[in-house]
């Protein structure tokens, strides 16, 4: 399924991040770093909604508008009823769509806002995915001062929170159009290795948007994934090109991108719902507006994986989302 | 393309884990460890006149209080992400499972976060030490004669 837009701006972003992304390549680009894991406050689970809060006030202070000014707020994050998010929701006191589909939540957050501004149902929105690298460790896998062995190719949770105003009003980058993902279910188990469970609905996704829009991939200046990480980027290149026969060119993966993989120790690079925006909002959006990049896809990748159902030895399903932004000219 | 393919394609491209490596690291480490103990032991007998069973009990106390201590200070996770088994499978790991989900749990209440999640790693290890011990004893005493 695949919506066109023709009257839906992105007019402002801002990004909050945590300390191992302020020690990798964008750091100079980010709104707000921290230190440590604890922003100040008591866990890390106040501290993702200490990110989400900041995110939000510093869009609206370079806005220059009030919260009341914005119609909806749409966002998700990755713990336990998207509990991060509901809290922040709670401060920032805009209406909320909570919404949840593990890492994709930032694409899906943009199509479900753009839908509503080009039906005019409302004239703007805020759109907001947050993660927490501790956060979600706790969640998922082991306690952190465990330290359990882990895996070369598992990804490392990005902290931080990315938020993004989108209008009817004029901008230099548009929505153009959004394909909504499938759900994907290839039988892989190992908890591990998220790269391998979220290619084939990135592949699903991008062939969709493909037909759907009757374009070629040298359509785009840029595809760009959302958290497969380095194994990941080479198995969706390998798996579109055997599946769809899609020769993914003008291609790069957010995980790989938003840390130094080969100083920091984040193993295969980043993921969360954090990592793809983090990276779009600040080096892409760049990119796009000193006009080295055109059209770009996005596709952000989310493994649906819960731990009971791991227990009972189910596969790992996956969605992913894309959406196509372009430079208005 | 059906499962089994893509599980190939996806297995061409996963990186192996090096358990060459990693099993000399556990075994130097580990074994490491066993020195360590056995060294404690024979310090304790000598210097407090113990029989090597208490003694054992007293190395046993110890190496747990350092797990446990390390764990506190934030870099044991460090460790034991490199030495693997060398520092899991010793009496260090089941105090560094109990003690880093106390520490994760802590501000969750004592009863509610320490005391319902403290054995959440190690938990199993209990229950499962504790049913061979009684099938270990059942047949030591009906095979073995006692």
């Amino acid at each position: 399924m695949t919506f066109k837009y023709n009257n839906v701006y992105i007019n402002e972003t801002s990004t909050v991040v945590g300390p191992y992304e302020s020690k990798g390549p964008f750091t100079k680009f980010f709104d707000k770093r921290y230190d440590d894991f604890y922003f100040g406050e008591k866990t890390w689970e106040q501290a993702e909604i200490k990110s989400i809060k900041d995110s939000v006030e510093i869009l609206l202070n370079k806005l220059n508008i009030k919260n009341t000014n914005v119609d909806v707020h749409i966002g998700g994050d990755l713990l336990n009823q998207i509990v991060a998010t509901n809290y922040a929701s709670s401060k920032i006191g805009i209406p909320l769509i909570g919404i949840y589909s593990a890492c994709s939540i930032s694409t899906l957050g943009l199509m479900i806002a753009s839908n509503m501004i080009e039906a005019n149902q409302i004239k703007n929105a805020v759109v907001t995915a947050s993660s927490h690298n501790n956060g979600a460790e706790k969640q998922f896998r082991n306690p952190v001062e465990y330290g359990g062995p882990k895996k070369d190719y598992t990804t490392f949770t990005t902290t931080g929170c990315a938020a993004c105003y989108l209008s009817n009003i004029k901008s230099s980058i548009r929505v153009e159009s959004a394909t909504l993902g499938t759900v994907t279910d290839m039988g892989i188990t190992d908890v591990f290795n998220m790269g391998a469970v979220m290619a084939p609905s990135a592949a699903k996704v991008i062939s969709d948007h493909l037909k759907d829009t009757n374009r070629s991939i040298d359509y785009y200046d840029l595809i760009l994934t959302g958290d497969l990480g380095i194994i990941g980027k080479m198995i969706l290149k390998d798996y579109i090109k055997k599946e769809y026969n899609i020769n993914l060119k003008n291609y790069d993966d957010s995980a790989c991108m938003i840390f130094d993989i080969n100083k920091q120790p984040v193993y295969s690079g980043g993921s969360g719902p954090a990592c793809l925006p983090l990276v779009t909002y600040t080096y892409i959006f760049d990119k796009m507006k000193k006009g080295k990049l055109n059209k770009v896809l996005l596709v952000a990748t989310g493994a649906l994986m819960n731990t009971g159902m791991c227990n009972q030895h189910l596969s790992i399903p996956s969605i992913s989302h894309a959406i196509s932004l372009e430079v208005v000219k | 393309m059906e499962k089994k393919d893509y599980k190939k394609l996806v297995d061409k491209y996963t990186p192996n884990a090096p358990r060459f490596k990693n099993a000399i690291i556990a075994f130097l480490i580990g074994g490491f460890m066993g020195v360590l103990g056995n060294f404690l032991i024979d310090a304790y007998s000598f210097y407090f006149n113990l029989s090597s069973k208490d003694a054992g009990v007293f190395m046993i106390i110890t190496l747990v209080f350092i797990g446990c201590f390390l764990t506190c200070l934030g870099f044991f996770d460090k460790w034991v992400n490199f030495a693997k088994c060398g520092l899991i499978v010793p009496i260090t790991g089941f105090a560094h499972a109990c003690q880093s989900a106390a520490l994760e749990y802590r501000k969750e209440g004592l009863v509610t976060g320490i005391g319902a999640n403290m054995f959440k790693l190690a938990g199993s290890v209990i229950i499962f030490g504790v049913v061979s011990a009684y099938i270990f004893g059942l047949l030591r005493i009906f095979v073995m004669g006692g």
